[in-house]
């Protein structure tokens, strides 16, 4: 077929620009300004795609961003495909592939449609009630509804374009670039107030700038004609940013809202290339003016889904703006005036209009004079009962509505056409007025809600504020913009104004029909194939909320969020349910207010730059010496030293015997380190960690451990009195941020009159740990001026030092239970600290250690790590440390709760140590631990924390959480395994040098 | 997204700050002289008020500083920020 319904010429079609186009597979032509349904439908093409749960023939319903019908595939590879886009919003361009969804194997043949004919087999809730029985089926069950479900394909390989985000703040944000929004924005930034101005099409103007000639005008202008020259003075006015081709996807509190701007989706694949894609804006508005205009309503009546059957409106737009017809014979279906301006349009440019069928009984308005006189038959108070034509509509019946509108009488008229405009009215787009907190109102007497209560500082004007016609708009503008933007006058004060006025309404929600509803099939939603019989259904099952009945009966829940049917939905409900409109609420408009892309969503935040990740001063020197590493909190941690080919388990038997032999080192840089200085410092440790600091001599460290206030343990690590009033903390590497928070929050809130300062000195110090037995000769050769003997330098003490002219710090302290060192020294020096170490270390052949190994030499000593060996719910007692808590203290923080009767419980998990019985099985840490196999249910006693191969032991060895475990030292236990059962005894956690002789070695 | 004014900073984006849970709960001065359900009370008990609320916030990547909100938890309305320290407005 080389149908060409291309009527006329448009201003806004390019026509000596001749773009090709794929849909479905077939080649078709189009013109640049085209979006893909007007060039489908300049082409003859209705019929785009089958709904999701008859499988039903669908066609373009629409010309904007509510369409429910026409969404498609757009799949240029199979890196670039996206499911869901609206055909009446995609712009076309040179090469743009598209096809129809949800429909096997083709649009046109579609075995699914046999779900319409089994259709009274499929009533609202079909699948709970289906499916749910016999449970044991479920399995099989999903995998064929996981087969049918679901719209479109996902794109299987990574997504080559690139997102942006972008932050903005203005003063006002304008949404919607109709002629109110226009106005706003105009006279808000000739008032000097820097605006933003957004509008989700690619043309500023709205439906004005092709907007009935005779019967609209503005300072004895047509409105289209006064409205371009508005749109072209736009750009010499300062302070006004206008987007296009962005669409407002939520709106939150405080006037922040996000939207999302399309850069390259209308541009051909050539040009699309090393640009940004999608832009996310993030707009904190002073003031923001929602202008979002209303969207048409159809009608519901039976058969009202068929390809043909299109909103007045659209059929306009497409005559108008696209200069396509929509069919050869048309006709409109109305409750309204504005199917009237629809035909007369299209009569106007010679398209055959054969009737317009309206449910009211007259309307006395000069439109309609107007269309009488043009000679177009009026069906007055007739409904639509039928509609024929599978693939596209080719007839319609009409019969006489009773004057109580539930019923229809009289004979049944057919009348032929291949498009039926309907027109259903108007609802006001109070989505993001919803979104951002308001609240609505209903007006019974045009059935709308409107915004009521504003929760922030914005307004709404225009048609989504219910003011439909020209007069109304300027009128409200005028008033409302001096009101909001405390402005004396407005450009528009006192203009002429001429505009269709409505003067009769009739609304029914649910048209009758000559058959019984069970019979008949009026869409509410088209999407989603809920169809009015459904949502009554819902209610004779006893729904009564309308949230319940929106998921029972799916109604406005697909990718258009019911954009189009919610008010029949809820109009519908009230009527069965007897109860007002007002009174029965909407359902919650959720952002986004159209569907955003992951892309758009993560901008900039993929691959690397993920997430922060932050790496010490040694970070290249373990590059360089291949270290592996692991992600510590934000850290990369060497993990440890394969070098030539070594396995992860080799590696690590290999450094930790080396470490216990001769000499390690590790880089500990990632530790937290807080400085702590002021008059109260000693006093402030005492409060915050669990044993006493008051007497801690200058030049000395302790290990302390820190509770929260439940007394539960939550971080740990060895601080040292540098001065009288001066310590340095150090953390666990992932607690550091947390730690300070915590005690900068007491300091702040509970002890104010503590003199005390905190600052995080994490990033200013590198760390080198070096242990072993040889560690003493190592740092020797480092520091010849200092005395190492332990008289001088014992265990848990510090010395200033320096190397050339740079001041270091040595702290003599052990995480390994070796004689050992720890270094810091300004971080810009690290790793010259660290080459200076491994060349002295030399000819003891020290060895590089990571963090693994680190866990395994801790562990042979039974030190726990915070978060590993505990995890918020062990006290020190349960760790066995009871050593660490001060019983003269009066307070610190997590003192009170170790006296609770549930922390005094004897049977709480404790740690313990434990061996397995065969000295070559390692168990796996978390595994569950009990001590009767043959109980049922079986009891579970806790579970593994640590476990290693100890290579200086040569056995297995393990730390775990066991209820009562204090008291089973030398217990038999069993760790119940998926293949097998392994037997362990309860041990010392302490497994290696229990009397500590090596520290001083 | 709140817009907050911080008490030392000034009008900021919420994602600066953290929450910090219910205002003017004290730490008990003498915490050993107190049953395990006064202890509890403090320890665990708060309140989810549906209306205004009494809060703590930090200004967490900014000046650091705890201070007071005063919220309406219904509509996120912010009716008052103070310091720490300061007494509760009564009303």
């Amino acid at each position: 077929m080389s149908a060409n319904l291309r009527v006329q010429s448009s201003e806004y079609i390019d026509e000596t620009h001749r773009v090709s186009f794929r849909f479905n597979g077939k080649k078709y032509y189009g013109f640049k300004g085209d979006t893909l349904a007007s060039a489908l439908l300049a082409n003859d093409v209705h019929l785009v795609g089958r709904s999701f749960k008859y499988h039903r023939p669908r066609g373009i319903m629409t010309a904007g961003s509510e369409e429910p019908n026409a969404i498609v595939q757009v799949n240029d590879n199979t890196n670039r495909t996206e499911p869901n886009v609206r055909a009446t919003e995609l712009e076309i361009y040179e090469g743009l592939e598209a096809s129809s969804q949800n429909c096997w194997p083709s649009v046109n043949f579609d075995i699914g449609g046999i779900n319409n004919l089994i259709s009274p087999f499929l009533p609202a809730g079909f699948y709970y009630k289906t499916f749910m029985w016999p449970a044991s089926f479920w399995e099989k069950y999903e995998f064929f509804i996981r087969h049918s479900a679901g719209l479109g394909k996902s794109p299987t390989e990574k997504d080559p374009d690139i997102y942006d985000h972008r932050n903005i703040h203005c003063d006002v944000l304008v949404v919607g670039a109709g002629i109110s929004g226009i106005l706003a924005a105009k006279n808000a930034a000739k008032n000097n107030l820097k605006t933003l101005l957004i509008e989700e099409k690619n043309e500023l103007g709205g439906a004005t700038i092709y907007q009935n000639k005779e019967f609209n005008k503005i300072d004895n202008q047509s409105s289209s004609d006064w409205i371009k020259k508005e749109i072209n003075k736009l750009k010499n006015i300062n302070n006004l940013e206008v987007k296009t081709r962005t669409s407002v996807a939520a709106y939150h509190g405080y006037n922040y809202l996000l939207a999302r701007e399309n850069l390259t989706d209308h541009l051909e694949k050539k040009d699309k290339n090393n640009k940004i894609r999608q832009r996310l804006l993030k707009i904190r508005a002073k003031k923001v003016i929602l202008a979002t205009g209303a969207l048409e309503r159809p009608l519901v009546f039976n058969n009202n889904d068929r390809p043909g059957i299109i909103l007045s409106t659209a059929v306009k737009k497409y005559a108008d703006f696209f200069g396509v017809k929509c069919g050869e014979k048309n006709v409109f279906f109305t409750n309204n005036d504005s199917a009237y301006e629809s035909a007369l349009c299209l009569h106007n440019r010679g398209i055959n209009v054969d009737a317009i069928i309206d449910i009211r009984n007259n309307s006395n308005s000069k439109i309609v004079k107007a269309t009488e006189k043009a000679g177009i038959k009026i069906y007055w108070s007739h409904t639509v009962v039928d509609t024929k034509g599978y693939r596209r509509l080719n007839n319609i019946s009409i019969m006489k509505l009773s004057n109580d509108g539930m019923t229809v009488t009289g004979n049944k008229i057919n009348i032929s056409c291949d498009c039926l405009g309907v027109a259903g009215g108007w609802t006001p787009a109070v989505h993001l007025f919803t979104q951002s907190g308001g609240k609505l109102k209903f007006d019974e007497e045009n059935n709308i809600f409107l915004p009521n209560k504003y929760p922030s500082d914005q307004i709404s004007v225009g048609s989504c504020n219910g003011s439909f016609n020209l007069k109304e708009i300027f009128k409200e503008i005028s008033i409302k913009l001096k009101e909001f933007l405390r402005i004396e006058k407005t450009d528009f004060d006192n203009f002429d104004i001429e505009c269709e006025e409505e003067t009769s309404k009739r609304n029914i929600w649910l048209l009758p029909a000559d058959k019984a509803i069970g019979k008949t099939k009026p869409f509410v939603d088209y999407q989603n194939d809920a169809t009015a019989k459904d949502i009554k259904l819902a209610l004779r099952e006893g729904f009564r909320s309308i949230e319940h009945v929106k998921r029972y009966t799916t109604t406005g829940m697909g990718t258009d969020q019911g954009k189009l049917g919610n008010m029949h939905a809820l109009g519908i409900i009230a009527d069965t349910a007897g109860v007002k409109m007002g009174e029965l609420g909407t359902t919650t408009f959720r952002p986004p207010y159209t569907p955003l892309t992951f892309g758009t969503i993560v901008g900039r935040n993929v691959g690397e730059y993920f997430d922060i990740f932050r790496r010490t001063a040694m970070n290249d020197w373990l590059i360089e010496n291949k270290a592996e590493f692991e992600n510590v909190g934000q850290w990369k941690r060497g993990w440890y030293y394969p070098g030539n080919g070594e396995t992860m388990n080799q590696a690590v038997q290999r450094e930790s015997k080396a470490a216990r032999e001769s000499a390690g080192i590790l880089d500990a840089s990632t530790l937290g380190k807080i400085d702590i200085q002021g008059s109260d410092a000693s006093e402030f440790l005492n409060r915050v960690y669990t044993n006493a600091w008051s007497k801690l001599a200058i030049g000395k460290c302790r290990y302390g451990l820190m509770l929260n206030e439940d007394g539960m343990v939550y971080d740990d690590g060895v601080t040292t009195r540098l001065e009288e009033n001066h310590y340095l903390m150090t953390t666990t590497t992932g607690g550091a941020a947390n730690v300070l928070g915590k005690l900068e929050d007491y300091l702040q809130t509970e002890w104010p009159e503590l003199d005390v300062y905190l600052t995080s000195v994490t990033d200013h110090y590198a760390t080198a740990s070096v242990c072993g037995p040889n560690s003493k000769k190592i740092l020797k050769k480092i520091f010849p001026d200092l005395d190492f003997s332990d008289e001088s330098f014992p265990h848990m003490s510090f010395k200033e030092a320096k190397i050339s002219n740079i001041k270091c710090r040595v702290m003599r302290i052990s995480f390994t239970g070796e004689h050992s060192y720890e270094i810091n020294i300004q971080a810009s020096f690290g790793k010259a600290l660290w080459e200076k170490c491994i060349e002295a270390g030399k000819e003891f052949n020290i060895t590089p250690y990571g963090t693994e190994t680190m866990h395994l030499l801790r562990a042979e000593k039974g030190f726990i790590i915070v978060g590993q060996d505990t995890d918020g719910t062990m006290t020190p007692i349960d760790l066995q440390m009871d050593w660490i808590v001060s019983k003269k203290k009066y307070d610190f923080i997590g003192k009170r709760s170790l006296y609770r009767s549930d922390t005094m419980r004897e049977d709480r998990k404790q740690l313990v140590g434990l061996l397995t019985d065969d000295p070559n099985i390692i168990l796996e840490e978390g595994a569950q631990i009990v001590s009767e196999l043959n109980q049922n249910p079986i009891q579970m006693l806790g579970h593994v924390t640590s476990s290693y191969f100890s290579p200086n032991l040569n056995k297995s060895i393990a730390l775990a959480v066991v209820r009562g475990g204090k008291d089973m030292m030398g217990k038999k236990l069993f760790i119940p395994m998926e293949d097998k059962t392994i037997s362990v005894t309860v041990a010392n956690p302490v497994f290696f040098d229990e009397e500590n002789k090596r520290l001083n070695a | 997204m709140f817009v907050i004014n911080c008490p030392y900073c000034g009008e900021r984006d919420q994602q600066e700050f953290k929450a910090g849970g219910e205002a003017h709960i004290e730490r008990p001065k003498q915490p050993t002289e107190l049953s395990d359900d006064e202890w509890a009370e403090y320890l665990f008990m708060r309140k989810n008020i549906k209306g205004v609320q009494f809060e703590r916030w930090n200004h967490a990547h900014g000046c650091r500083k705890w201070f007071n909100m005063v919220r309406d938890t219904s509509n996120d309305e912010i009716k008052l920020v103070y310091k720490m320290g300061e007494k509760p407005p009564l009303e």
